[in-house]
């Protein structure tokens, strides 16, 4: 529910990025979400992210599914196109819309529900077909619509804020995502917007299924003792295999780091990501380690967090398909329909 | 007596799927229709690649009537599965052909029938010694002797086989050496020709011979879809491997060489149509193809569809019933599952062609229909039409014909500063103008959901906001009833208080129906609905009538249930006339059931007759 536009007036020294846009071009309507919710952290991750690139808001698409999560494309970008899908099926309307035009930028926005539950089986099959988007799953382990439930990515043992204990395996949407072949992985927390933002910035850059794991605590239902997805459980747990920072050929990062603690990360189209390695044996070209790595932490309680993984020249949908650069969108009846000579020839073939 | 009739006659090959039959009996087919006869093939198989039944039966009739007959003349008995209930199946005084290289002891056989035996396994064994080839020129051979029985003339096939094997030259000596065989053996072992035999005619013309689902894939092309998204399930499956073969043909882009189009075989059926609502929502034409399951798994994104307004094409080739039973068999039973798909209230736009041609021409007009009312239109075929080569009229296409991409306000409108409300009815049709993502800077972006918005697609869950815009989609429902083709209707030369109404593949077997009843006496006038919402002359139809037939192939007489709740017509006048053991309608049930009908004074009953 968010019927409230927010007011667009703003401090006139705020600072404009590239386009001329300050922040609040980037804001959407006032969130209606629970007070402190972490889901309101990740659409402000967004919005910055977006500002710092200086992404036309009306290039990017913006689609969910159905829950907490879902609602919060309302809350960033009102300038985009925005598409609140059935629950569960955001990948497939997702993929349908990058067919269509592959020049927008395609950002999916989901929940542990969503995507782990009803709608794993699209999560899946848009991952391994590579398809160009950011995906974010606002992960809270819970059901905030319907009142707490439990979700699949909820950890074994954990209780829910009646008391219930999970007894079934959590579903890791990181390690899932690896195995899919996604070609941009990391994991990060609501609670960090230092890790979460470049994290959101050079999955915008990749050119491919770039899929991002936040643990989002549900303040409702889901941030009390016992909870594996509360803040204090996450602060406590949270282990970070690294750091970014994103660079732009205009904004050259200087900042010098200890040998061997950094490594800087090509991307496509020619920006790149330096990476600050707080573990330093782990290579995030290297998709078994990065499975691997959240093992490991998993076995020790830990939380994961960071680029786990990333392709530096990844395959996207469009090329297996081999279609035109141009946006089939954007075909007119001359590209589209071959007339009637060619008809009359189908005709006598058929005789 | 055996039968005996030129260019009357059905003729019923019994095979083992994966036998290579399927290209040979096809080959007799087509013999017939270059000598200027009308056929009309119908394939019965199960639900399986080898080893199987399979049944390909031909309607041999120079007055071009194509609906299945019922009964058969001449059985061409090659497979020992199914002996006892394919002889049982052949009319007094009809022909049994069979390979006599095993004995047959005579109990088999019937004593009103005539038997020719020809020992094709002998011939092929001291021929070909391949055990493949021995088996694919079998079929080769029999079509040979069969040209010899019953007249056909044999350069028909031999330039078909030219045709065929174009670019492999190789190929066409041994099919035509095989064809030359079974011919010569046949004219120097039997009486030739039969009873029953082919004459050359001109009752073809400039007809073309086509599935009706590579005919609904080329209207697809033609009506400029460029986004593919499907998932296999019989009998639809071939309606997207077509639009795959003429994309690959017809769309590559020259200069490049890479495709002006996107096929995506999806996970199943709710991402199939997810894919077609994403891309159509971001203005490509895109459409899916399924069947009555696929449909049923595609609800809840139906309804958000339609509430949303996002124009996606489904081709429906419909089957019979669920998972197993009779899939490869023909039934009209989704028009209810299809005009009410989703939850909440919803009503959605159909076309219902009658063959191949028909499949064209609303194969691409539905995607016109889509982009005009903003809405799902669902092209219904069934597998009568959609799996079984149809001879019909030629496709055209107008030159001067421009795709109809509906009220879309691309950037220099929206510059303009035209007023912009994606749920606003600024025309009084119950269209509102739409925008493609991605237009404008600061114009034209909405938040695209369910029914909770207003007019200017703002969040409200305010009663009169809802109750605005269903009445909206009302009024726009309205629109759509002047859109759709309109029904057709063919009078009888004599005044008569009696109307038929029926759809889709039943067309070619109630003509003939209707001339065999003109015959009996019982005159009838003919309306074939061809799309839903319905228009006026529907309801004019019926009120012109004492007493309407309305003939279907389904069990609960759907398109009368339909007409009963959209147009409130008196029940007692609608009487219907069902077949649905997933045979395809003939003109003998259609012309007993309705004599029987008529004959009863009861109304609006179902009337018993089996086929």
């Amino acid at each position: 529910m968010s019927y409230l536009a927010k007011p667009k007036f703003h401090h006139p020294a705020l600072e404009a990025n590239s386009l001329g846009f300050t922040h609040r071009d980037y804001e959407g309507s006032i969130s209606t979400l629970c007070a402190g919710c972490g889901h309101d952290s990740i659409s402000a991750a967004i919005i910055h992210a977006c500002y710092e690139l200086a992404i036309p808001p009306h290039r990017v698409a913006k689609l969910s599914g159905i829950g907490c999560s879902s609602k919060t494309p309302t809350y960033f970008l009102g300038q985009s196109h925005g598409f609140n899908t059935v629950h569960g099926r955001m990948p497939s309307v997702l993929t349908g819309a990058n067919l269509a035009n592959r020049e927008l930028i395609y950002l999916g926005v989901s929940g542990d529900g969503d995507s782990a539950s009803i709608g794993f089986g699209q999560f899946a099959h848009a991952i391994r077909r590579g398809v160009n988007m950011v995906y974010i799953v606002e992960n809270n382990g819970v059901y905030g619509l319907t009142k707490g439930q439990f979700s699949a990515t909820a950890d074994k043992g954990s209780k829910s804020k009646k008391g219930v204990v999970n007894s079934d395996s959590p579903i890791d949407m990181v390690a899932i995502a690896i195995q899919l072949g996604a070609t941009y992985v990391a994991r990060s927390f609501s609670g960090d917007k230092a890790q979460l933002v470049p994290l959101i910035k050079a999955a915008f850059e990749h050119q491919g299924a770039a899929f991002i794991d936040c643990i989002s605590p549900c303040v409702a239902f889901n941030n009390h003792e016992g909870s594996t997805k509360s803040f204090d459980h996450v602060r406590a747990h949270n282990a970070a295999l690294n750091e970014l920072d994103f660079m732009t050929a205009r904004a050259p990062i200087t900042a010098d780091y200890e040998p061997g603690r950094s490594e800087i990360i090509k991307l496509h189209d020619g920006t790149s990501i330096r990476l600050r390695k707080l573990d330093a044996r782990h290579d995030v070209t290297d998709r078994g380690a990065a499975l691997a790595a959240i093992h490991e932490h998993q076995g020790k309680g830990e939380i994961v967090t960071g680029l786990l993984y990333v392709e530096e020249d990844p395959q996207d949908m469009h090329m297996g398909l081999g279609t035109i650069d141009k946006p089939l969108n954007q075909l007119g009846e001359a590209d589209l329909c071959p007339g009637s000579a060619v008809l009359e020839r189908i005709n006598a073939a058929l005789r | 007596m055996p039968i005996s009739g030129v260019n009357d006659f059905v003729i019923r090959f019994a095979n083992v799927n994966g036998s290579g039959s399927a290209s040979a009996n096809q080959l007799f087919a087509r013999s017939i229709i270059r000598m200027g006869v009308p056929v009309s093939p119908r394939n019965i198989f199960p639900s399986n690649i080898q080893g199987l039944p399979t049944w390909y039966e031909v309607r041999v009739n120079g007055e071009g009537h194509l609906g299945a007959r019922g009964g058969t003349d001449m059985l061409v008995a090659m497979n020992p599965q199914t002996w006892k209930q394919d002889v049982a199946g052949i009319e007094p005084g009809g022909y049994l052909f069979y390979d006599s290289s095993r004995p047959v002891p005579k109990s088999e056989f019937r004593d009103d029938i005539t038997v020719i035996g020809m020992p094709l396994t002998e011939i092929c064994n001291a021929r070909y010694k391949e055990p493949r080839l021995r088996q694919l020129f079998k079929n080769i051979i029999y079509v040979g002797a069969l040209a010899a029985l019953l007249d056909i003339d044999l350069k028909e096939a031999e330039g078909l086989i030219a045709a065929q094997f174009k670019g492999k030259e190789k190929l066409v000596t041994p099919n035509v050496e095989a064809l030359r065989a079974g011919f010569e053996y046949a004219k120097a072992h039997f009486q030739c020709p039969l009873g029953i035999r082919v004459a050359r005619s001109d009752a073809v013309g400039d007809a073309v011979f086509i599935e009706g689902n590579d005919a609904a894939a080329l209207g697809a092309v033609y009506g400029g879809a460029s986004v593919c998204a499907w998932y296999p399930i019989t009998p639809s499956t071939s309606l997207a491997e077509s639009f795959m073969a003429y994309c690959k043909r017809l769309r590559t882009d020259k200069a490049t060489g890479k495709n002006n189009y996107a096929i995506v075989q999806a996970e199943d059926e709710l991402a199939s149509i997810g894919m077609v609502i994403g891309a159509a929502w971001n203005g490509a034409r895109a459409f899916t193809t399924t069947s009555g399951p696929g449909i049923s798994l595609m609800q809840e994104f139906l309804g958000l569809a339609y509430f949303s307004e996002i124009p996606a094409v489904i081709f429906n080739v419909q089957r019979g019933g669920p998972s197993t039973g009779i899939p490869t068999r023909t039934q009209q039973s989704d028009l209810l599952a299809c005009a009410f798909a989703s939850h909440g209230d919803t009503k959605h736009v159909m076309l219902i062609p009658e063959d191949p041609h028909e499949a064209f021409e609303f194969g691409a007009l539905s995607f016109d229909l889509a982009d005009r009312l903003q809405t799902p239109v669902f092209v219904m075929l069934d597998l009568d039409i959609g799996a079984n080569h149809r001879l019909c009229k030629p496709f055209r296409w107008d030159e001067t014909r421009r795709l109809d991409r509906g009220k879309v306000l691309d950037f220099a409108a929206l510059e303009s500063g035209r007023q912009f409300g994606r749920y606003l009815d600024v025309d009084g049709d119950g269209i509102a103008y739409r925008t493609y993502p991605g237009t404008h800077p600061t114009r034209g972006a909405y938040f695209n959901r369910g029914t909770t918005k207003d007019s200017f697609a703002k969040y409200s869950e305010e009663g009169p906001d809802y109750i605005e815009n269903m009445e909206r989609l009302m009024r726009k429902f309205d629109t759509a009833k002047t859109l759709v083709p309109a029904a057709v209707i063919e009078n009888s030369p004599r005044k008569t208080p009696l109307g038929v109404i029926f759809y889709g593949s039943t067309s070619p077997a109630m003509h003939e129906a209707a001339g065999q009843l003109a015959d009996d006496g019982v005159h009838l006038n003919l309306m074939r609905v061809r799309g839903f919402p319905f228009g006026r002359e529907i309801a004019d139809f019926i009120d012109a009538h004492e007493r309407v037939f309305i003939v279907e192939q389904n069990r609960d007489a759907q398109l009368r249930t339909l007409i009963l709740v959209e147009l409130g017509a008196d029940p007692a006048r609608l009487s219907p006339i069902l077949h649905y053991d997933g045979n395809p309608i003939t003109a003998r049930f259609i012309r007993a059931a309705i004599g029987a009908a008529v004959r009863s004074p009861a109304r609006g009953g179902k009337v018993k007759v089996t086929s």
